[in-house]
């Protein structure tokens, strides 16, 4: 079932052959632009086009409210929604617009390897990264965080990890921030949340958050392949997780908080979901504050989740490498510089299912990289492609430098796991060569590839939106489901 | 008689109780969210936890309760199949009975990270039964 457009929700129009608008109108203080093939925005909820146009009324907001090739309806801001809001006109933070996956993203790393090296090996490595990574609901890790550990994590993220033995120092400069958001303060962050995270680094979690050994099966761009340092044939592990607990609660309580207060802030909400708090008060502070730790709390337990698939792989393929490729986050509120009308401004940029895609050049880019422009890591579905891309000069104007961040469901759980029966998608998948390990049936049929949108039409609408250029095709090959 | 559903949302899932009273609805949203993760008829109601909350309205307090036996599955692995609410205003008073998670037995789908405030409604019908409902972010 999709909603479809009553009255009350805006169409929007056609600006470009893969640009939407819906005019700013009523209390809407910019427009909302959609970037999208023709066929996406067909098959696009409206709920989409309701809550982008929702954000476009909330105050602060800078040049429009935008949605990725792969938005869909969340809660409060769509997922694959970008907003930036500008904190001295009065602009706002939502914890909606961040979501409860604080910090959730991507992790590529090269294993050194081709696809020969693990065609005889596959089930063997599959146990071996099952065995080591904890992985579905219940599952907890090895680590546990006393308090003064918990908060010195929150503090340093993937830096902290590193100096705990959790991989190498080389490692920080391929994650976004050098593997540490500065900004944190683990004291805003409740003695809920810090205990709902005690037991859990480390750990996948469930839903859409995988493990995944994959081969490079086709190169877009030989360029920017060879400054990634990948070519065709290539082995690669991707690691798709959040902030766990933490996160999700960090996120649960600000989201009341900030409904509560609203008020107290004059801000009227079109509806509950969009709860947010200017950035210039108590109640913005401090949600900036624990965010940013949640952002810490994600970059360290990729970086522990790395350690351990390192570990796995060991065992098996000692010869195998495991090095960063690069480390995204797509569910972020962060302070950037963008180029607004010939003026540069701090901003805060919301990306609530969308990846950062700065262009080449950017500052923020390690040296190696920044020639090719932000590795852009897309994630599939089990049994579907996964891509890597690049990011463009051209998104700084067009969307804040966001592009997609996945395929994003064309299906509900409920209907998925009524069609499909989850032996049976593991079966269908071995046959394509896929392997598969989850601890729950119910889980892999809710997660069937077939419930998910065709990421390549994503992907393409990106490219050719100027968004992000595709660079690298990957096919899953192993696939740790959580 | 009371019961719950489950509603669409694209990428999550709504969770909606059903019965002739509010406490009774609030109850039945509880088992409904429990049947987002697994079979609630699989979970045995041996360990029984007491839950408090309190908020501004009813549509909120709806979202409390649901986060507070999310927080409890979360931090004690448990999973909840018999729930008792009683009311008093915008005050919630309840026990949860559930048991710890067993992955082979329950096959958990999926985890819940939080009650969200899409499609958040707690209300009474014209037939005079109340409706609890709201999204779950998984």
């Amino acid at each position: 079932m999709r909603h479809k457009t009553t009255d009350r929700i805006p169409r929007p129009l056609q600006r470009a052959e893969f640009e939407w608008e819906i005019p700013a109108s009523g209390s809407m203080r910019v427009p909302a632009i959609i970037y999208a093939s023709a066929e996406l925005i067909h098959d696009m909820d409206d709920k989409v086009f309701e809550q982008a146009a929702n954000v476009a009324r909330l105050p602060g907001i800078v040049h429009a409210a935008y949605a990725m090739p792969d938005a869909h309806w969340g809660y409060g801001f769509p997922i694959g929604g970008v907003a930036a809001f500008d904190a001295d006109q009065g602009g706002v933070v939502s914890a909606g617009g961040v979501g409860f996956d604080i910090s959730c993203g991507v992790r590529t790393l090269h294993t050194g390897l081709g696809r020969n090296a693990i065609e005889g090996v596959k089930e063997r490595l599959a146990d071996s990264l099952y065995q080591m990574v904890p992985a579905g609901l219940g599952s907890t890790g090895d680590i546990r965080l006393q308090e003064r550990e918990m908060d010195a994590m929150l503090s340093g993220g993937a830096r902290w990890a590193v100096k705990q033995g959790f991989g190498h120092k080389d490692d920080l400069q391929y994650i976004e921030e050098a593997g540490c958001m500065s900004g944190a303060d683990p004291g805003a962050v409740s003695s809920q949340a810090k205990r709902r995270q005690r037991d859990e680094m480390g750990t996948l979690g469930s839903g859409n958050h995988y493990l995944e050994v994959q081969e490079i099966t086709e190169i877009f761009e030989p360029t920017v392949a060879d400054a990634f340092g990948i070519k065709q044939g290539d082995i690669l592990v991707s690691i798709h997780c959040g902030s766990r607990g933490l996160g999700h609660q960090i996120g649960t309580e600000f989201l009341k908080l900030m409904v509560v207060t609203a008020g107290q802030h004059g801000i009227h909400l079109p509806d509950r979901e969009l709860a947010c708090a200017p950035i210039h008060s108590k109640v913005g502070r401090a949600y900036l504050d624990a965010m940013r730790a949640g952002i810490n709390c994600a970059l360290a337990n990729r970086q522990i989740i790395t350690h351990l698939a390192r570990r796995a792989f060991e065992r098996i393929l000692p010869q195998a490498e495991l090095s960063l490729l690069y480390d995204v986050s797509h569910n972020t509120c962060k302070l950037e510089q963008h180029v607004i009308e010939g003026q540069s401004r701090e901003l805060y940029v919301h990306r609530k299912g969308a990846t950062r895609s700065f262009g080449p050049g950017h500052m923020e880019l390690p040296e190696s990289l920044r020639k090719a422009g932000h590795p852009v890591l897309i994630g599939g579905s089990m049994g579907t492609a996964s891509y890597i891309l690049c990011g463009t000069r051209e998104a700084e104007e067009r969307s804040f430098s966001s592009a997609c961040h996945g395929a994003g469901r064309a299906m509900s759980r409920r209907a998925a796991s009524r069609k499909w029966r989850g032996r049976q998608v593991i079966d269908d998948l071995a046959d394509l060569g896929v392997v598969i390990r989850s601890p729950s049936m119910r889980g892999v049929a809710e997660e069937a590839p077939g419930a998910y949108k065709d990421v390549s039409a994503v992907v393409e609408a990106s490219h050719r939106a100027g968004l992000a250029r595709k660079v690298a095709k990957l096919r899953p090959v192993i696939c740790i489901k959580g | 008689m009371a019961h719950w559903e489950h509603f669409h949302h694209q990428a999550d899932i709504g969770v909606r109780g059903c019965a002739d009273s509010l406490a009774s609805a609030f109850e039945q949203a509880a088992l409904g969210m429990t049947a987002v993760i697994t079979d609630p008829d699989s979970v045995a109601d041996s360990i029984a936890i007491p839950i408090h909350c309190q908020a501004p309205d009813r549509e909120l307090l709806l979202c409390d309760w649901l986060n507070a036996l999310i927080y409890e599955m979360a931090t004690r692995k448990l999973l909840f199949r018999r729930f008792s609410v009683a009311l008093d205003g915008n005050e919630l008073n309840a026990t949860a009975w559930g048991e710890t998670i067993d992955p082979l037995r329950h096959q958990p789908a999926v985890e819940i990270k939080g009650a969200t405030y899409t499609e958040l409604r707690v209300e009474q019908k014209p037939d005079s039964n109340w409706i609890a409902q709201c999204v779950v972010d998984v």
